[in-house]
């Protein structure tokens, strides 16, 4: 295909990767330039809502993974409902 | 009472009525400026009632102007008007009407002064809906309303008998704060929460809105769970138990759209988690927090129609809504990929969208009351939204494997509608006064200080990581995940249909015992009276002689006596 887009090339996206982990370090460095007054102790710990949300974002994902376990079927599933007239 | 002419909830049904005779460009122009008209009357209504009326003893309100009625019914019209444009192009000439008279029967209960008003519109609401699920026209779609229609019916049972009730014991209809310190209360706050997606029959709302037309969700997923919002804001402001019920509902919402692969469906889920953030908001009951639920309601309305508008466009373009056979359509799909991205950082409530302005409301009041744990878990919670709807929506559809389909961008009506809805995000998040100016309680908040920006990029920012480190635990599987509408889909026919064969069987033995015992009477009656029978035999003179003196004997014997 000749509609290679400038994001199909790999080398792109390892760019945009590092630059992805740049912005990162940066959010939490910025911290110690910026008075967050927090209201909670918990919120006045270092990179407090970095590492807050990766840990809950993991959580949830964890947590999707073992109800999927259970509660998860084939998308046919259903397919064999009768219509509601017969 | 005052001048006010037309309803603008009426205004909108009328439309629904003659819009199925017009065609082309007269139809295009009524769809268009009808909900304008709407827009420009509810700003017409003053504050206060406007028209009364008596009914059974009772005085109903069909319009009061409030600050909350008049926001919700604002944002209403608008997205009748977005919605209209989206689906100018829908082949099905009842989906536009059902979609008008959705919308205007929500106007009618932003509007309404007292509880019958709010019933009969509620009502009118559930029929619009169920017409605009019905328009899709697919076996599937009859089904998902019919169920969806059960549901909402029920929910309108409990809310008449709430009502009923609350009648009987105040004598009075008007619709204000009540304290669920009865059982007509109780009942009426169920019939609000049914609709608003809450626990345990949340399912009814991802079953059903992913089954309509490509434009028909976008209309479903506006109405039916704000005006639940509107009234749970108006009746039910500040009771304790809404934290929690939404609390659950925005984790629900979350964990069920991470296992979903139908595009659509991942984000009725979120439908589900959005509005749990209102409902916890409207739990905390402090200014800040109803203010934020209001505001949030009003943002969400437009972010998630423009997500819906770029997932229902995918559909158009492409005819599938399985996460596993789309991406890549980034290629090929510039204004649709750029406005679906816009709606998901709104969603996320990226700084300069619209979220970041509402949503930081609710957790500010849980903030400001002390409230620790509802505080994080919220945090968690906007955490979870960049995770299912921010990334792993666009990510899917527009990005990750090449699909390799390379459909064009959709028709020019579609386009515009996506385009406004995504300018709205950005100038509402950048342009916050238009938006705190109508909100109900006056605002002192200040969304955009250095802190609060950069303690939502970070946590936005590292859930982004988290979703890319964790990708390969995402991956798509053909999979849905059983849900409580299970219950009413398997084990209840199951039962229903057992029992309509012990009923059977049973009415089998009755009715073919009851017919023996009659054959059998009949029989014997043939016997004696047949034209065979005993009775019915010619007799002798004599004998018939004999038994006249044996007659007349008797009758001597007992005069006698």
């Amino acid at each position: 295909m000749n509609d290679r887009h400038w994001l199909d090339e790999p080398r792109n996206v390892r760019l945009l990767w590092r630059l992805f982990l740049a912005v990162l370090a940066l959010t939490v460095l910025v911290e110690l330039l910026v008075d967050l007054h927090p209201h909670f102790a918990v919120e006045g710990l270092f990179g407090f809502h970095a590492w807050f949300g990766l840990l809950a974002c993991a959580a949830m994902i964890f947590v999707a993974k073992a109800l999927g376990v259970l509660l998860k079927r084939p998308d046919s599933y259903y397919n064999g409902e009768l219509p509601r007239d017969e | 009472m005052s001048d006010l002419a037309i309803h603008p909830g009426l205004l909108l049904i009328a439309g629904a009525v003659v819009l199925p005779w017009l065609r082309g460009g007269v139809r295009a122009a009524v769809v268009l400026l009808l909900p304008l008209g709407a827009l420009g009357l509810v700003w017409a209504v003053p504050e206060g009632a406007v028209w009364q009326l008596s009914f059974l003893g009772y005085t109903l309100t069909p319009i009061e102007g409030s600050r909350l009625g008049r926001l919700f019914a604002t944002i209403f019209s608008i997205m009748a008007f977005g919605g209209g444009l989206f689906a100018l192009g829908q082949k099905s000439r009842l989906e536009l009407s059902a979609a008008m008279l959705y919308a205007g029967s929500a106007i009618g209960v932003a509007l309404a002064g007292d509880l019958i008003t709010v019933f009969i519109f509620w009502e009118v609401m559930a029929i619009g809906s169920t017409l605009v699920l019905w328009s899709a026209g697919t076996a599937a779609s009859y089904r998902a309303s019919m169920r969806y229609l059960m549901i909402h019916l029920a929910g309108g049972v409990l809310l008449f008998a709430g009502v009923a009730g609350h009648v009987a014991q105040t004598g009075d209809v008007t619709f204000a704060h009540m304290s669920p310190d009865s059982v007509a209360h109780w009942l009426i706050l169920a019939g609000f929460l049914v609709n608003a997606g809450a626990p345990p029959l949340s399912a009814w709302l991802p079953d059903a809105y992913p089954e309509a037309s490509w434009s028909g969700t976008v209309f479903l997923s506006a109405f039916t769970t704000k005006t639940a919002v509107f009234v749970l804001l108006r009746g039910f402001p500040g009771f304790e138990v809404l934290i929690w019920v939404g609390l659950f509902m925005v984790f629900y919402g979350i964990v069920y759209a991470l296992l979903e692969n139908d595009m659509r469906r991942i984000l009725a889920y979120s439908i589900v988690n959005q509005v749990g953030f209102m409902v916890a908001g409207i739990g905390i009951g402090t200014e800040m927090a109803l203010n934020g639920a209001a505001a949030h309601a009003f943002t969400h309305i437009i972010y998630k129609a423009l997500l819906l508008m770029s997932a229902g466009s995918v559909l158009y373009m492409t005819g599938r809504r399985k996460c596993s056979d789309l991406g890549g359509l980034f290629h090929s799909m510039p204004v649709t990929t750029i406005c679906g991205t816009i709606g998901a950082l709104a969603i996320s409530s990226f700084p300069l969208t619209s979220g970041f302005v509402s949503k930081s409301m609710i957790s500010q009041a849980a903030s400001d009351g002390g409230l620790l744990a509802v505080w994080l878990l919220l945090a968690a919670a906007s955490a979870g939204v960049f995770l299912h709807a921010g990334i792993k929506f666009p990510w899917f559809v527009f990005f990750q494997k090449d699909s390799g389909l390379r459909p064009a961008d959709p028709p020019a009506t579609m386009r515009w509608a996506m385009i406004l809805f995504a300018f709205l995000c950005i100038a509402l998040g950048i342009w916050t006064e238009p938006l705190y100016r109508m909100l109900p309680y006056p605002v002192e908040y200040v969304p955009y200080t250095a802190a609060h920006v950069l303690t939502q990029l970070q946590l936005l920012l590292f859930s982004g990581l988290a979703f890319f480190l964790l990708l390969p635990l995402l991956k798509r599987t053909l999979t849905i995940t059983l849900d409580t509408d299970w219950f009413y889909r398997r084990p209840l026919p199951s039962v229903a249909r057992g029992a309509g064969r012990v009923i059977d069987s049973a009415r089998k033995i009755i009715v073919g015992g009851t017919r023996r015992g009659l054959d059998r009477a009949l029989a014997g009656i043939e016997r004696q009276s047949g034209p065979d029978g005993s009775l019915a035999r010619t007799w002798p003179i004599r004998s018939m002689a004999l038994w006249v003196i044996v007659l007349l004997l008797g009758y001597l014997v007992l005069y006698y006596l």
